[in-house]
């Protein structure tokens, strides 16, 4: 058989930096001076706010940094997790107390994007997005530290109860014991404008938060990337492999575990406040059970423990979900005349493609390398025991 | 010599089944030890204690003169205790060098790692023509010898290792020991698990036969091999 290395399989650091600020800085350019620019095609501008608006792009980016985040949790530690949209929700509600007139009563300003007069707790984005990120990661190691000790299927559920209760108790945080926490289903509104100095950045500039959306991604590709290939990403992929030789090795595995969770919440946390100013309020409906699984579907179609996979997957299936579907479905109604809502096919899709994946491609659109050597095990050990027997 | 590593009077259960009653032990520094014992007796199950993975649920370990029974595993392997377990359990889709990397797990020194890594390798020099191998794909004697490997990677005082040569071809079990002797030889105290006796004591210095989770015999390795009784129920004369 030949020998094949199968160690290193991210790209080196360096390459992927070039390559990730170029694609950034086309995006950013692209939507922040091209498509407003008054020469542009008539047609080529209504093409892209149909396919590709803005605002899909941006929130693709959002579900892009906690999919990363889900990855290392899911694609590294090899921990199931069906609750992560309660991180996202705990995220977003700390950009929704921190940066808003929530707490009319009070009236706390540092660094914040508006006028000292208005009241209200308004830090600075840049700092309630560190603010949400431990809050999260603070919660993950709340939720992990007694949960942890579970087997695989049992965690999944506590996991699962955790993303059911959290945005719950957000729903019905009107009175909870006699606060107001949330607003309840009215959800929190407005969020301060993210503030970069020369200005702040209001619901409909697009363009400046796609790019510090493209940071935030940055940020957390480098975080993935780093771990992944230091002592803390060896034991993951260690426990992954088999939690009790992991600890043979000395491995600690509820201290490597609740790491995981951590690092994994810490990523929902910036997703959340980042999701908060990209739609400029805090909404109890939007953070639903379906959004676990969305995210986790991310990870898993475009290739668990490979970053550049579950970019890919969380870009693509945001995009079909949010933008796709509706542009296909209108193109199609009027091009044929028919009335047909594609939009609602949303599951039905979602359902087929899954399926398909797992029949036809189960490593994903761009599967880490050992992963794919696991999924195929079987045939290729068949493959060459048949070849040994031809010998 | 002094005692590496002393056994008083553990009892080990699980759940309400008692494996072990009452095993005391005693390896010194420098030495090879032996286990024997039937299927069922409690050799794993004792070696599971003294590596941590299992508590007892009375009784005393120490090792070089501490107390560490119901120190979790992961720290023991810090203390020196490396554990080559049952069934190999190496990491079977990584390939042979992260396997050994792994086993250097806690390990800061890079020198000594690397020195290390070239030790094992010369070891099984098997290894080294499979190193960027993913481990599953090899057979299993190669397996055992990566999981002895692994083992030592962790640079440990005590050896511990359970059943090396379980389903290997005889050719194979005789390198395996041959390699068990040369490991002692370069400064590594090793407890070893065997069923087959016959083998273990021949390397051995000394050995301790288990029945139904008690020390039933134990004594010099060459003196057992005379013993009829041991001849008898476990050599099969």
């Amino acid at each position: 058989m030949a020998k094949r290395p199968i160690s290193n399989v991210t790209l080196s650091n360096r390459k992927w930096a070039l390559g990730y600020t170029i694609a950034g800085a086309l995006l950013f350019l692209i939507y922040q001076f091209l498509l407003p620019w008054n020469g542009l095609p008539d047609g080529i501008y209504r093409g892209v706010y149909q396919w590709m608006p803005p605002a899909a792009v941006n929130e693709s980016l959002v579900y892009v940094i906690m999919a990363l985040g889900l990855n290392i949790v899911v694609g590294y530690a090899g921990l199931l997790d069906l609750g992560y949209v309660a991180f996202w929700a705990i995220g977003g509600y700390c950009a929704g107390w921190f940066m808003s007139e929530f707490f009319y009563f009070l009236n706390i300003h540092f660094f914040g994007s508006v006028g000292l007069d208005r009241p209200g707790i308004h830090i600075n984005f840049w700092m309630v997005l560190i603010i949400g990120g431990f809050v999260c990661a603070l919660f993950g190691v709340l939720i992990g530290a007694p949960t942890l000790r579970l087997k695989s299927d049992y965690l999944a559920l506590v996991t699962l109860g955790f993303g059911e209760i959290i945005p719950q108790v957000f729903f019905n945080g009107e009175n909870f014991f006699g606060f107001n926490i949330s607003n309840g289903t009215k959800g929190i509104v407005i969020v301060d404008p993210i503030p970069v100095g020369v200005k702040n950045l209001g619901p409909f500039d697009f363009g400046w938060k796609l790019l510090i959306f493209i940071l935030l991604a940055a940020v957390m590709v480098f975080i993935s990337l780093r771990l992944r290939r230091g002592r803390l990403g060896r034991a993951w992929l260690a426990i992954r492999e088999d939690e009790l030789a992991a600890s043979m090795m000395g491995v600690p595995l509820m201290r490597t575990k609740l790491a995981s969770y951590a690092v994994g919440a810490f990523a929902g946390g910036l997703g959340g406040v980042a999701f908060a100013t990209h739609v400029n309020g805090v909404y109890a409906e939007r953070f639903n059970f379906a959004i676990s699984i969305f995210l986790l579907a991310m990870v898993v179609l475009g290739g668990m423990g490979n970053v550049w996979g579950v970019i890919l997957g969380a870009f693509v299936l945001s995009w079909v979900n949010g933008t796709g579907l509706v542009a296909f479905g209108k193109t199609f109604n009027s091009q044929f005349g028919t009335n047909i809502d594609f939009a609602s096919f949303t599951f039905l899709l979602f359902g087929l493609v899954l399926i398909l994946m797992m029949l036809f491609r189960r490593e994903g659109f761009l599967p880490e390398s050992r992963l794919k050597l696991v999924l195929n095990e079987d045939e290729l050990d068949t493959a060459s025991e048949a070849k040994k027997a031809k010998k | 010599m002094t005692s590496l590593l002393e056994v008083k009077n553990i009892e080990v259960a699980y759940g309400k089944i008692v494996a072990v009653k009452d095993v005391s032990l005693t390896v010194n520094e420098g030495e090879i030890v032996t286990l024997i014992g039937s299927n069922g007796a409690g050799k794993s199950t004792t070696l599971r204690t003294i590596s941590g993975l299992l508590k007892p649920k009375s009784g005393e370990i120490t090792f070089k003169g501490d107390r560490i029974d119901g120190t979790p595993g992961h720290e023991i392997v810090g203390l020196g205790i490396c554990h080559a377990p049952e069934g190999r359990r190496i990491f079977q889709r990584m390939s042979v060098r992260e396997n050994l990397e792994l086993g250097a797990f806690l390990r800061n020194d890079k020198a000594g790692v690397d020195s290390d890594m070239d030790r094992v390798l010369d070891l099984f020099p098997r290894l080294k023509e499979r190193i960027e191998q993913r481990a599953g794909t090899m057979s299993g004697g190669e397996q055992q010898m990566l999981a002895v490997s692994r083992a030592l990677m962790g640079s440990p005082k005590l050896l511990l290792l359970d059943e090396p040569s379980m389903g290997l071809a005889p050719v194979l079990v005789e390198m395996i020991f041959d390699t068990i002797s040369k490991i002692r030889q370069q400064g590594t105290t090793i407890l070893l698990i065997e069923q087959n006796a016959m083998a273990a004591l021949e390397v051995a210095d000394r050995a301790y036969v288990l029945e139904s989770g008690k020390v039933k015999l134990s004594g010099k390795a060459a003196d057992l091999r005379k013993n009829d009784e041991i001849t008898k129920a476990y050599l099969g004369h």
